[in-house]
């Protein structure tokens, strides 16, 4: 490589980054929150047993897994306008994340509350809790510690996915690498330089999951 | 009536199937204050069935329950008619059911330990969140009812960290801590290592010494000869037979019993 590459490299390593302060990570951050809250209700719903709540979250969830992020995405950014619904790009890729964090979510909640033992509603029903209580203090607790794992991946793959923001113009790590390289014409080494980024970012990421996965795991038999 | 031969849990007809399956067809049964009621079957024969619609955990399709509180005076007599409810636990009462679950406390068969608290957490639990009594007072309470089991050490420990004989003494305490009347225990040795079961046979012997209500599902016939007052012999959904435990372990007065007790004499 030449040495302008390099250059050009180090001279975009900052605009990249910034990209991923300003946009990638606020993104996925802001998304995975909403869409843990949507997911947890989804996943309620799905284990109701009122049939129609049961039904809407299981359709919902359905479409969601269903269908493409990306035609999601343009949906909402590119064809709710036509409705007279317009949004901001950013708005836009929160909705749309949100939405998808939530059905993708829904399941691992709902697989994780149903894996612990049944004893554990039976007891804390014994000592007198209502089902709410029991709920968020005995279940919820046990099931967040079995749903960190298959979350941690959800966040990751949503981390990555924030990339198909740049198509409705959202300013973020990948817009900017796009945006260097038309203007260089170094299409490679911008984009395997956006590349190493995310990887580092998912590398991060992938550690935070393991010290979370230890703090929870002081309770469990090794 | 003297205070001590009161019914503090009166039991007419109970009723309760599963879909087709009728476990419970009418059972009868009462248990005076300090008694000590062991309920012995075959599997399959209700007994756990029993002890769950006793603690409002299943909800019988007929029949009634009726439990006095720990102190006549504050603690009226409730009564639950199932009939009225039709099996379906919208149509009772929440505060009857309420009220049924307060007076009445569970020892599980596998412990059922709250596995992400401490042992002493597993205890105030019910007692802080739910009875909402002050957190100091149950502290010192739940620690004096560990001390007593032997697991005052253990505090802080976590459910995995304890042998199964240790997690049934808490389970234990769980139960005692919630101040009930009625303490139910569902086979609470079978799911033990044979050297661990001593250790809870003789706390529960104990508790029943100290007067305790005690309703107790077991398949130990030389524990339930020594420390029952009564015994009752559950099969196909009703009580057989029931009495003086002596008297009956010895001298059974239905075949069914006969028969049963011989198989758990001579197994095989
Ligand atoms: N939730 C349930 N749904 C359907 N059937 C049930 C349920 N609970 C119990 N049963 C059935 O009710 C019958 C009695 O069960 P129960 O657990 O009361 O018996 P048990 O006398 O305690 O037996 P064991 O000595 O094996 O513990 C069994 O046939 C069982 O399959
Ligand atoms: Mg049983």
């Amino acid at each position: 490589m030449s040495e302008s590459t390099w250059q050009l490299l180090l001279d975009s390593l900052w605009p990249l980054i910034h990209g991923a302060i300003t946009g990638t990570i606020p993104l996925a951050l802001a998304s995975f929150a909403i869409g843990l809250v949507l997911a947890l209700g989804l996943a309620l719903m799905r284990l109701s047993k009122r049939r129609w709540l049961s039904s809407i979250a299981q359709v919902y969830i359905s479409i969601v897994r269903g269908t493409p992020l990306l035609v999601q995405l343009f949906v909402i950014f590119y064809g709710l306008p036509s409705l007279g619904i317009v949004i901001d790009p950013w708005p836009s890729a929160i909705v749309a994340f949100s939405i998808n964090v939530g059905g993708y979510a829904a399941e691992v909640i709902r697989a994780a509350i149903l894996s612990v033992p049944k004893g554990q509603w039976e007891a804390a029903y014994m000592i007198g809790m209502s089902h709410r209580r029991a709920l968020t203090r005995i279940i919820l607790p046990q099931a967040a510690r079995v749903s960190v794992p298959p979350l941690s991946n959800t966040f990751i793959s949503l981390v990555k996915d924030t990339s198909l923001a740049s198509l409705i113009l959202v300013t973020e790590l990948f817009r900017e690498a796009q945006q260097v390289a038309a203007f260089s014409q170094q299409f490679m080494a911008l984009y395997l330089e956006a590349a190493l980024l995310y990887w580092v970012i998912c590398l991060v990421l992938s550690s935070g999951q393991g010290v979370l996965e230890k703090r929870l795991d002081r309770y469990v038999a090794h | 009536m003297s205070p001590t031969d009161q019914k503090l849990l009166t039991v007419r007809g109970l009723q309760k199937s599963f879909g087709d399956n009728q476990v419970l067809k009418s059972i009868d049964l009462t248990v005076a204050r300090g008694e000590v009621l062991a309920l012995i079957g075959p599997s399959g024969s209700g007994k756990t069935t029993v002890l769950r619609c006793l603690n409002g955990l299943e909800i019988a399709d007929g029949g009634t329950i009726e439990i006095i509180g720990a102190d006549d005076a504050t603690h009226a007599p409730v009564t639950i008619d199932f009939a009225a409810a039709h099996g379906s636990r919208a149509g009772v009462p929440k505060k009857t059911l309420g009220t049924l679950r307060d007076r009445s406390a569970m020892v599980f068969q596998h412990y059922n330990l709250f596995p992400h608290k401490t042992v002493l957490e597993n205890v105030m639990e019910g007692p802080v969140v739910v009875q909402r009594r002050p957190r100091a007072e149950v502290e010192t309470e739940a620690l004096a009812l560990l001390e007593r089991v032997g697991l005052g050490e253990k505090r802080d420990s976590y459910p995995f960290e304890l042998s199964g004989g240790q997690q049934q003494r808490v389970g234990i305490v769980r139960a005692l801590a919630l101040r009930p009347t009625l303490l139910l225990f569902d086979e609470p040795t079978s799911a033990l290592d044979p050297e661990l079961v001593g250790d809870v046979l003789r706390l529960i012997k104990e508790l029943a010494a100290e007067g305790w209500t005690m309703v107790i599902v077991t398949h130990e016939l030389e524990f339930a000869r020594e420390v029952a007052t009564e015994v009752a012999f559950v099969d196909g959904g009703t009580i057989v037979e029931h009495g003086d435990p002596k008297e009956m372990l010895r001298n059974p007065q239905h075949e069914r019993t006969r028969q049963f007790l011989h198989r758990l004499l001579f197994p095989f």
